[in-house]
């Protein structure tokens, strides 16, 4: 489905996420921040957010373990950050998928 | 001088590619071996029945050399390393393997050491796993005397092996424990690191429900920070704490020490993996199948299962120098367990999430994602398909590598 946000028309699942994660923009960024109750933006989420997309970019998987061993955030200013659901909500805000389970 | 595939690891990927080569590969060209740290073949979909008394052990243990072709070499030994630089693989006597083709099947392993405090003085106290064959006794005996309290299922962090097993567990340790007559008094929950015991939209919508008629509370986005075994309870990141009498867990699930020890792995041992064609992605003559692989697929027999059959034609294709099949695409099918003596089935792939329909065949028998008495009856006859058919690398009638495409309602 398509979704208007920060005034652009994006392609979004069920929940909001993202599909196409090349329309992704900072502005985008910031409204679906602003929707989860996350921010403003600061430094420490854009990190985040960049490393997220770089290794979505990469094909890899996302898991906390990886952030926490990546350096740029540790578990637990990962959920400083994003308080509530530290991986659902970066990864939304991030303009990729949500990480999953298989069913 | 005939060439040499060594395949390590017996388990369920390593046989069936034993099976599917030795039949494909004549003798007087190819030798081939399967290396193995145990003499022991486990049926591991049993490991989640054990701790109820629904299975013995007698169900699920076999020898691993009754599942290798006679004209394979089985070797029983712990790899120390693999150096695929020089096509060499070292086992701990010291002993030097060369090899053409390796394909890797060393499986995943739990790693309970990863989170602090999980292997405390009350490991298999009151703090427990089911999936290794000694954490599913310990945990029968457990529950064999268990009178009451807060049972909390836990799953610490993703990927794992057989990702809905806990899920199966907590739904069968609610028949259990009303079958025993307390279930009035065992207050059940289920922790995930997850969104929700379901994540994908069609499941959620369809079986979302499950848990609150079984009286089930869900923690979801928990990271256990640590485990306080002191004071019986799992401690998340966020300050959430999760109060338990038993805490029946999923630890952190790793490739093997032997990825580690070559360098092969990612930050969790597994090992990238060409998602499509199963070859390695640094080395060409090295392929991995099964729940050694880093792939965005389910870790669990099924997988394994067709996969193999996509890599015994890769594995050929390679050895006449063509060019290898992208054919894999992350077709999984598996039971759920829902308890009451019924089960679900689900089929998906890396692109279509479980979905309604009928299966094997347009008609049936069986139904996709519903709950189903001839589901269950599926689960426990699968266990004789394991040893006998697919172990063997025969065909599953009406099952297809690939996934069917979801017929849309």
């Amino acid at each position: 489905m398509i979704k208007n946000i920060a005034g652009q028309d994006v392609d979004v699942n069920e929940e909001g996420y993202l599909t196409d994660m090349s329309q992704w923009s900072p502005a985008i960024a910031a409204a679906i921040a602003a929707e989860e109750g996350i921010g403003p933006l600061a430094e420490g989420h854009l990190k985040v957010i960049q490393y997220l997309r770089d290794q979505q970019a990469k094909g890899a998987a996302l898991t906390i373990r990886s952030m926490g061993k990546s350096g740029v955030v540790t578990t637990k200013e990962l959920y400083d950050l994003f308080p509530g659901g530290p991986l659902k909500k970066s990864s939304k805000i991030a303009g990729i998928p949500k990480p999953v389970g298989c069913i | 001088m005939s060439k040499h595939l060594i395949i390590l690891g017996g388990g369920t990927a390593g046989t069936m590619m034993a099976n599917h080569l030795r039949r494909r590969l004549r003798a007087l060209d190819w030798r081939m071996t399967v290396v193995d740290r145990s003499e022991l073949h486990l049926y591991q979909p049993g490991f989640l029945f054990l701790p109820f008394g629904l299975y013995e052990e007698t169900d699920i243990i076999r020898q691993t050399r009754d599942f290798i072709p006679k004209d394979v070499e089985f070797i029983q030994a712990e790899v120390e390393a693999i150096q695929p630089e020089k096509h060499t693989v070292t086992l701990n006597s010291g002993r030097e393997l060369g090899y053409d083709i390796l394909i890797v099947a060393t499986g995943c392993r739990t790693a309970p050491e990863e989170t602090e405090g999980m292997l405390g003085p009350k490991w298999r106290v009151n703090v427990h796993d089911f999936y290794t064959l000694d954490g599913a006794r310990a945990l029968r005996e457990k529950l064999a005397s268990f009178q009451g309290g807060r049972v909390v299922v836990h799953i610490n962090e993703m990927p794992i092996k057989c990702p809905v097993a806990p899920l199966e567990f907590t739904f069968l340790a609610d028949t259990f424990f009303r079958e025993q007559g307390i279930r009035e008094k065992v207050k059940l929950t289920y922790v995930t690191p997850l969104s929700g015991a379901f994540t994908k939209p069609k499941a959620s919508k369809k079986l979302g429900h499950l848990l609150g008629d079984k009286g089930i509370e869900l923690v979801t986005d928990f990271v256990a920070e640590k485990v306080d075994q002191e004071n019986d309870k799992l401690v998340c990141f966020d300050g959430r704490e999760v109060p338990y009498d038993l805490l029946v867990t999923t630890p952190t699930n790793m490739g093997t020490e032997a990825v580690r020890r070559s360098g092969l792995g990612d930050d969790l041992d597994f090992i990238p993996t060409h998602k499509n064609t199963l070859q390695s992605l640094k080395h060409p003559d090295v392929f991995v199948i099964g729940d050694a692989t880093n792939l965005p697929a389910s870790k669990a027999g099924s997988v394994a299962h067709f996969e193999s059959e996509t890599l015994a034609d890769n594995v050929i294709r390679h050895i006449k120098g063509e060019p290898l099949k992208e054919e894999f695409d992350g077709h999984s099918n598996c039971f759920i367990e829902s308890g009451n003596g019924k089960a679900l089935l689900i089929d998906f792939n890396y692109e279509f999430e479980p979905h309604e329909g009928n299966f094997p065949f347009a008609f049936g028998p069986m139904k996709l994602l519903e709950e189903s008495r001839l589901n269950h009856l599926g689960k426990l006859a699968f266990r004789h398909v394991y040893w006998n058919v697919l172990l063997r690398a025969w065909p599953l009638p009406g099952i297809s590598r690939q996934k069917h495409k979801p017929v849309e309602f």
